[in-house]
């Protein structure tokens, strides 16, 4: 016996998250660590408990054991409940055989049983790879009083980046009339933000019609994809269902790429952000681990930085992410960089604009990375990035854009 | 040898209040804030946790509401359990008694909860000490020597200007005691009771149920010291690192001491974790102008001052130009721009306001009460 829930969010965190290439290896990309203390699925999944809904199905299929284990029963976000709650849902095996998610529509659609056993009037879709704070309530009620049938959140991007996204075209009342994805000259600057709220009787058809549509079309021999933006929305567009775009306005940004994770990780420190994390109306919530408060040693100089519990730092942090655990010793120096979980520094070695994922170790005199300003030519400069459980042996050096997934 | 079920847990939460007025004023010896996250509680119940007992119970006086509110189901410990798990234990009149005088008494008051526990073996420990130990090895050593109670001691130090000592073991080379004393008036090395015993359920039983047929209470004078040649009580030597909370002078020390690279090592060991309600705090931000040394500080403080020596709670801030020296701020204690403080105590949510100078000494430190605004 199942209670019937206002509104169940399916949580899309199957993507390999090709792009943070040595970050991603073993683990799928919600799991990657953000901000000191957090994994990139805490953003949905704290703000899905802030907004009140806490039956929440996350959708895993690349490389799902860190990300299972991280999310547990829920209990972290308060989404270990008697009814609903957070359930990790992979790929299965049925009578008619067995197949991976084929993109994300599909991946709902292999899971229909799961949300019907809750009977919801709407259906929030979200995606495991943003840093954002939002109250999807908000937007549930606007999807309510425009009685639309999809809504899709949007945020105002500069229009020199608008050719990045996809793009909605709306008219005064928000109505979304045409939506191009990632267009050459884009017609609007309003961006979709992968996140979609849907009358759950209209997107229960969809699904099943783009399915149906999709094996025909492939039985032929041609190409048909199952994906919300590239399909869902173009058929209800096509139908003339009532769609709307719900802007957004507060700070929102992508992590897809190395160069967007360390930005957003660098916009934390940023005295003028928006995202409060300190803020204790709107936590964000993430499993962790028990250890002791920081230590800054008599040795240390720690500026304009995030350092989290555990930490033990006698060097010199200035503009970086310090994650739990990570031990920087005296005479070493981490400028403008990210380290993950249990990485060590050791004495003299220099990590600059640089990512070094989870339990590296930098040995002394290592060098990691460079300032823009060190590189002659400004092409050749970048983010460097170390890969997780990576030695960085003694007078090593990695380059600027370089990506070190083994040791060195 | 599997732990299991064989051994409960009791952990006096209000014995020795009266030592810390100050800070037991609005809560239990237990839930005094030690450490920059944790409280006092949190070292005997994860040291239990850590040795494998999932059953515990918590003995509590007065005062016990901030306990509830720390301890909750006991899941934060791995305590929220169908088999054993964490108790609460108020004050429970069997024979019109209620409050206790003596841990024999409150073992009285509580037998119907230790009676039904599936456990051949009783812990018993309480909250002023904090310290790192290893549970199983004192229960194999009992079972070693054949014990009927055994007091786990550390070897110490007694300084002359130290006012309440303890208790202090005399032991025979077998490690037997000898004699106890209560509070002796020497200085020097001795072998200081930690005031954490094993004992063997049926014999707990047998000294509880007898102390309270006479109208005697305390386990140290009733027992250990009158019955010494009845029975065998040995002593366990903890050498891991240990320090007591019974003055507000020694909690400040107490405090300071885990700044030590060394002492943080010893107390806080990567596979005994010292357990503690989560609060979801951000990292701590420093700003532009922070300057942090030689200090422990926990996740969700923001610091914009200068920092030295000191030991900062949850959610401290700390404003631009402000000097915070020598201290020990509790969770969500606020020093405001400009502002001085040296040698100062706060308790919660104290707030100082812009350039406030405030000084304590090294072996006085100021202390300023919950909720105050200066």
């Amino acid at each position: 016996m199942f209670t019937k829930k206002k509104c169940v969010a399916m949580l899309l965190a199957g993507g390999q998250g090709s792009r943070l290439y040595a970050l991603t290896q073993n683990v799928a990309k919600p799991a990657v660590p953000f901000g000191g203390k957090y994994r990139l699925i805490d953003f949905p999944l704290s703000n899905c408990t802030n907004s009140g809904i806490d039956t929440v199905g996350v959708l895993t299929q690349y490389q799902p054991l860190v990300l299972n284990e991280y999310i547990g029963n829920g209990q972290p976000w308060d989404l270990d409940k008697l009814n609903g709650g957070v359930h990790v849902l992979p790929p299965y095996e049925t009578q008619a055989g067995a197949s991976w998610y084929e993109g994300t529509a599909n991946a709902i659609y292999q899971n229909m049983r799961f949300i019907e056993r809750y009977n919801p009037e709407y259906v929030i879709v979200l995606g495991g790879d943003h840093i954002y704070k939002m109250d999807y309530s908000k937007m549930v009620d606007f999807h309510i009083e425009n009685n639309a049938d999809c809504t899709i959140s949007v945020i105002d991007v500069p229009r020199s980046e608008a050719s990045r996204f996809g793009i909605m075209i709306c008219d005064e009342n928000n109505k979304v009339t045409d939506f191009v994805e990632k267009p050459k000259e884009p017609k609007s600057t309003l961006a979709s933000m992968g996140i979609y709220v849907f009358s759950w009787e209209k997107l229960r058809k969809y699904l099943i019609e783009n399915e149906n549509e999709a094996n025909e079309k492939r039985a032929k021999g041609e190409n048909w994809s199952k994906d919300f933006g590239k399909d869902i929305i173009t058929s209800m567009l096509r139908d003339g269902q009532r769609l709307f775009a719900y802007e957004f306005e507060g700070y929102w940004k992508d992590v897809g790429t190395l160069d967007s994770l360390w930005e957003a990780n660098m916009d934390l420190l940023s005295p003028s952000l928006p995202l409060d994390l300190y803020d204790p109306s709107w936590k964000i919530y993430s499993r962790t681990n028990n250890m002791p408060p920081q230590y800054i040693g008599s040795n240390a100089e720690v500026e304009n930085s995030m350092i989290t519990e555990g930490s033990v730092v006698d060097g010199e942090v200035d503009f970086s992410i310090i994650f739990s655990g990570v031990t920087i010793e005296e005479g070493a120096t981490v400028n403008y960089s990210i380290l993950m979980p249990g990485t060590v520094v050791k004495k003299g070695a220099v990590v600059e604009y640089a990512i070094v994922g989870q339990d590296c170790v930098v040995e002394s005199g290592a060098k990691i990375g460079l300032s823009p300003e060190s590189v002659e030519n400004r092409d050749d400069w970048g983010i460097a990035v170390v890969g997780h459980n990576v030695t960085i042996s003694e007078g090593k050096e990695v380059l600027p854009k370089q990506i070190i997934s083994e040791n060195i | 040898m599997d732990l299991n079920n064989k051994v409960v847990g009791l952990i006096f939460a209000s014995l020795h209040d009266s030592s810390v007025m100050e800070l037991t004023k609005q809560r239990t010896m237990g839930s005094i804030l030690f450490g920059g996250r944790y409280r006092l509680i949190d070292f005997p119940l994860s040291n239990m946790v850590n040795s494998g007992v999932s059953e515990v119970g918590v003995i509590t006086k007065s005062n016990y509401g901030s306990l509830m509110d720390h301890l909750g189901s006991g899941r934060e410990w791995d305590l929220a359990r169908k088999r054993g798990g964490l108790h609460l234990l108020p004050p429970f009149s069997q024979e019109g008694g209620g409050i206790y005088r003596g841990r024999l008494e409150a073992l009285n008051n509580v037998w119907n909860y230790v009676g039904n526990a599936q456990a051949d073996y009783v812990i018993l420990a309480d909250c002023d000490i904090i310290t790192t130990i290893d549970f199983q090895k004192v229960i194999e050593y009992h079972n070693e020597k054949n014990a009927d109670i055994t007091i786990v001691y550390a070897k110490g130090k007694i300084n002359a200007e130290e006012g309440n000592v303890g208790d202090v073991l005399q032991l025979n080379e077998d490690g037997k005691v000898a004699d106890i004393l209560i509070n002796p008036e020497f200085t020097g090395e001795c072998n200081r009771s930690l005031d954490m015993f094993v004992v063997g359920k049926d014999f707990l039983k047998k000294i509880v149920k007898e102390a309270a047929s006479k109208g005697e209470y305390s386990l140290t004078k009733h027992v250990l010291q009158a019955k010494k040649s009845e029975y065998n009580f040995y002593g366990y030597e903890h050498d891991g690192y240990y320090t007591k909370v019974d003055s507000m002078r020694s909690y400040y020390k107490a405090n300071l001491d885990i700044i030590n690279f060394e002492n943080r090592c010893k107390l806080f060991k990567s596979d005994m974790p010292i357990y503690t309600k989560v609060r979801d705090n951000a990292p701590v931000k420093y700003g532009l102008d922070s300057d942090v040394m030689n200090s422990v500080i926990a996740d969700g403080c923001i610091i914009e001052g200068k920092v030295e020596n000191s030991v900062l709670f949850r959610d401290v801030v700390v404003k631009e130009g402000a000097v915070v020296k020598n201290c020990v701020l509790q969770q969500g204690t606020v020093v405001g721009e400009d502002s001085s403080v040296d040698s100062v105590i706060t308790d919660k949510n104290v707030e100082i306001g812009a350039e406030k100078v405030l000084t304590g000494s090294s072996d006085y430190p100021l202390y300023i009460g919950k909720n105050a605004k200066i």
